[in-house]
């Protein structure tokens, strides 16, 4: 159970090629009140932000292991556990490999076909209370929470990529009558 | 500032590719998109690179690699804007026995439709023929229409074709 957590503030989201993004976040005390408040900016600025699911403390200029995900909207999303703030997270078990083409917020004008386990089971801290929790999930949950624990390991999709025609611009699709459409 | 596309194709070697990324970068040329890989063991390099120097300059610079067994052009070409796209993009997939036509005939029904190939890579191994093309659809087209047309294009063909959405999963 997630406890309550205080108010966040949102936070400017930083992108590659900043150097927090490729360096292995440190492991956090869960109840230093600094951590506290940075799961609480996690997740204020995942909410402001269109379309993100999940965001890593890396992803703020902070490097440390803490990340958030709630895909509990996404259309792909089977198993959900709604919104996760978890802290110094690893993969107990993993199974089923599939590949995907991603996006970052981190990383916005590519996307790159990579291959993550369907099924998963995440061991990490909450925040504040530190109670340990084991997390098993899959399809596009388990999608979100590797790709967030990788930030935490100072690694980005582009590190994970399939091979080296795995990398696309990525397409923003306007609708008709948009000013900038053709 | 210029910006230059660079052809190099020939015989592959180790080296090519450390020796054309040298010249460029003594020029003063940023070297931008760029793709590379092995057509039937031929190596072939295409990409776009910026900076100051002319296309003359460049290349001359490349000369040395130019041996008999190595091609390289360079051609000034002009910026361009990026357009975003409208609609979706789909990943054509095709395999069958090799005949003359199967490109020609399927790009011909995905430009008939207003498709727009965004990528190609064709491969012939054996006598088995593999096609995969990302396609821009504009929203304005009908898309069953274009799946139904190269499902009887393809069988017309001997060939078996799969159209599906390709999807970004943003995170």
């Amino acid at each position: 159970m997630l406890p309550t957590l205080p108010e966040g503030r949102v936070l400017d989201v930083v992108r590659a090629p900043s150097h927090t993004l490729s360096v292995p976040g440190s492991l956090v005390d869960p109840a230093d009140p600094l951590i506290v408040q940075l799961c609480a900016d996690l997740v204020a600025t995942m909410r402001v932000s269109p379309g993100c699911v999940g965001l890593a403390a890396p992803q703020v200029g902070v490097s440390a292991q803490a990340f958030c995900i709630d895909v509990s909207s996404h259309p792909k999303t089977r198993t959900s556990h709604g919104l996760i703030v978890l802290l110094n997270a690893e993969i107990v078990e993993a199974s089923r490999n599939e590949r995907g083409r991603e996006g970052c917020m981190s990383v916005p004008d590519l996307t790159g076909d990579v291959k993550r386990a369907t099924k998963i089971t995440m061991a990490g801290q909450l925040p504040l209370s530190g109670e340990r929790v084991l997390i098993s999930t899959d399809a596009f949950e388990a999608r979100a929470l590797q790709h967030e624990l990788d930030h935490c390991n100072g690694l980005l999709f582009l590190d994970r990529v399939t091979g080296a025609h795995a990398v696309y611009p990525r397409k923003v699709y306007q609708q008709p009558g948009d000013p900038l459409a053709p | 500032m210029t910006s230059l596309a660079i052809t190099v194709v020939g015989h592959d070697r180790p080296g090519i590719i450390a020796q054309a990324a040298e010249v460029l970068s003594k020029c003063g040329m940023n070297l931008e998109d760029s793709s590379m890989t092995l057509l039937r063991g031929h190596f072939a390099m295409t990409l776009i690179c910026a900076g100051e120097a002319d296309a003359a300059q460049v290349e001359a610079a490349l000369q040395p690699m130019v041996n008999g067994s190595l091609d390289v052009t360079v051609r000034e070409v002009p910026e361009e804007p990026d357009v975003p796209p409208l609609g979706a993009t789909y990943l054509v997939t095709v395999h069958g026995a090799d005949r003359l036509g199967i490109v020609a005939r399927l790009a011909g029904v995905i430009a008939e439709a207003g498709g727009n190939i965004t990528d190609l890579t064709t491969r012939l191994s054996g006598t088995l023929y593999v096609l995969l093309a990302e396609v821009d659809i504009p929203r304005s087209a009908d898309v069953e229409a274009l799946q139904a047309r190269l499902a009887q294009v393809s069988a017309e063909l001997g060939v078996d074709c799969t159209m599906r959405l390709l999807e970004n999963d943003q995170l």
